[in-house]
């Protein structure tokens, strides 16, 4: 039976010849990850059933990026309480403040992920290294759990969504245009228990930072995964960072998938999602005069050093708005260290810009930029449900870091060439 | 096992940020959770539940983060189940391993009404409205989710 990427990588994990949608399999995984809030969660189900030790230290990855550094009391005991459990097991992948990132940009940044991988993650961004040609997905944290004992977790084999990418960007589009106009395309659950797998021209021509953009959001359409193939700019990126051997998987030719959704990507205009749904969304021309108080630039979405880069091309001899925070976070240590090298950094704080050491802070409505009452922020993060990044009667808009940057220039929602 | 209690019906792509804010997963604590759960989209949520009783929802509930906080939150604040026309995939993984239990079943998402006293059946997925007197009947789970169901979650089942 022919099979898409997605079925093929779960098949090898599994031990199986092929696997069919709706099948039930044990996969074998080969990297197992959890934040600061997650972890918690896991370590103490863990402890609960009585567990001698993990299945391998080397294939787990424990990151304090949500509330850290620590943001208060009930935080840091959180953070204590992973970093003793890292401590006790000898967890070769475990990242404190001072050499943590936000995790999604940190595992593939470290090559800890990589093309043919099965990956799964206590948080629904895990789907990110798709963009590498693995299987990835978020699941709970009792699935962590029993995933650092076992080494092992039951999937559904998912049905798959082709999306063909055409042509290629023009302008200042890039992959969160793309991931925001599918989402807009197919709705926040157009992709409930299925994969994403994006092929066709338009993917090969899309950046490896465009790719674990779009990746990344394939959760905001209800995906398992998305997932991209594997070429030269993929094994390009893993060379001299991915530690152990690429395995590449193809889609058969016949694979079945339940529909086909073309996108041609010289036809997108840079696109925002409008309070309260990822689904919300306008292109720019629809939605200009909107008023912002606040924009926001980094995340597991949006904080690798492309995005670093076009922000700094926008904010550069220009300044903030006033009664405008503008708040730009990279997403790694390694990030930051270019911003700072490559002067970016400087872009920044000059034109009146906080410059953060990474974290998630903001995007979950932890810490680090909180909206009051009223307020509005643009951001180039993933969600904008109700009270997300504040308080209740609060909203998001999600954008590219063109569209956020060029916003935090005028005070309103603004398309970036016409600044 | 059957439960039975007031119906609290909310609409269409419920999210687990609204479930249970970010601001509060500081704490892993059951308890501490509950009190602030659903608090973005219906504050007197915790005031009125009660013990067994049902949370009622459209499509896509428990979309969003994969919090396990949010499945922990609805449990620990006396819920009995969630009857949805869907569940985003990793709220319904979670609340299989934590003994949670959650019903697909379309018309009975759309029909019963906030308020209604409704009794589920946990090992047959019949619903009954007692208020109108209807019967639906939810999705089974495979044969695979039962034994986990069973063993009394995720955990409990590596253990044998």
């Amino acid at each position: 039976m022919p099979m898409t990427m997605t079925q093929k990588i779960l098949a090898a994990h599994a031990g199986l010849p092929s696997v069919q949608p709706g099948q039930l399999i044990e996969a074998s995984l080969d990297m197992v990850l959890g934040n600061d809030i997650t972890s918690p969660v896991a370590i103490n189900e863990f402890e609960r059933c009585g567990a001698r030790g993990v299945f391998d230290r080397e294939k787990i990855a424990l990151v304090l990026d949500h509330f850290a550094p620590n943001k208060d009391i009930k935080a840091a005991q959180q953070c204590k309480q992973t970093r003793l459990f890292a401590d006790k097991y000898d967890i070769k992948n475990f990242f404190d403040v001072g050499r943590m990132g936000i995790e999604h940009a940190l595992l593939p940044e470290q090559g800890l992920v990589g093309p043919g991988d099965a990956v799964v993650g206590a948080d629904s961004h895990t789907c990110t290294y798709g963009a590498l040609g693995a299987f990835s997905t978020g699941v709970g944290s009792t699935d962590m759990a029993a995933a650092m004992i076992t080494g092992k977790l039951w999937f559904k084999i998912p049905s798959a969504i082709k999306v063909e990418l055409i042509n290629k960007p023009t302008g200042f589009v890039c992959g969160k245009d793309v991931v925001l106009h599918l989402i807009g395309e197919i709705g926040v659950d157009g992709a409930l228990y299925q994969s994403l797998e994006f092929t066709g021209p338009g993917a090969a021509a899309l950046s490896m930072d465009d790719r674990f953009t779009i990746a990344n959001m394939a959760i905001e359409a209800g995906a398992k995964n998305g997932i991209f193939p594997v070429d030269e700019k993929t094994l390009e990126y893993c060379r001299d960072r991915f530690q152990r051997e690429p395995r590449v998987f193809e889609a058969d030719a016949d694979a079945e998938y339940t529909r086909t959704v073309t996108i041609d990507l010289s036809a997108l205009r840079p696109t925002v999602s409008m309070p309260h749904l990822p689904e919300n969304t306008k292109t720019i021309e629809e939605v200009s005069d909107v008023k912002i108080d606040q924009s926001v630039i980094g995340s597991c979405t949006n904080g690798r050093i492309s995005d670093m880069r076009i922000a700094a091309q926008i904010l550069k001899s220009r300044k903030v708005a006033k009664n405008v925070r503008c708040i730009v976070i990279p997403a790694t240590q390694e990030v930051y260290l270019q911003c700072v090298r490559e002067g970016l950094a400087e872009i920044f704080i000059e034109a009146g810009a906080v410059f953060s050491t990474p974290t998630c802070g903001p995007c979950l409505g932890g810490y680090m930029g909180i909206l009051a009452e009223g307020e509005r922020a643009v951001s180039t993060t993933n969600r904008n449900f109700v009270g997300r990044m504040g308080h209740v009667e609060s909203e998001v808009i999600l954008a590219s870091p063109a569209v956020a940057a060029a916003s935090a220039v005028t005070g309103y929602l603004t398309d970036p060439a016409k600044l | 096992m059957n439960a039975t209690g007031t119906v609290h019906k909310y609409g269409d792509d419920v999210n687990t940020d609204v479930i249970i804010p970010a601001r509060y997963l500081n704490t892993a604590s059951h308890q501490e959770l509950a009190v602030h759960c659903m608090e973005d989209i219906d504050k007197d949520y915790v005031k009125n539940v009660k013990p067994g009783d049902v949370v009622v929802a459209g499509k896509n509930f428990g979309c969003g983060s994969s919090r396990e906080h949010a499945p922990i939150a609805l449990k620990a604040s006396g819920a009995s189940c969630v009857i949805a026309k869907t569940f985003a995939r990793i709220f319904y993984r979670n609340s299989i391993n934590i003994g949670f239990p959650i019903l697909e079943c379309q018309e009975a998402a759309e029909e019963i009404a906030a308020g209604n006293k409704v009794q589920v059946d946990f090992d047959t997925g019949v619903i009954t409205d007692e208020t109108t007197g209807k019967t639906y009947q939810a999705q089974p789970y495979p044969e695979f989710l039962q034994n986990i169901i069973k063993s009394g979650g995720l955990m409990e089942s590596i253990k044998g």
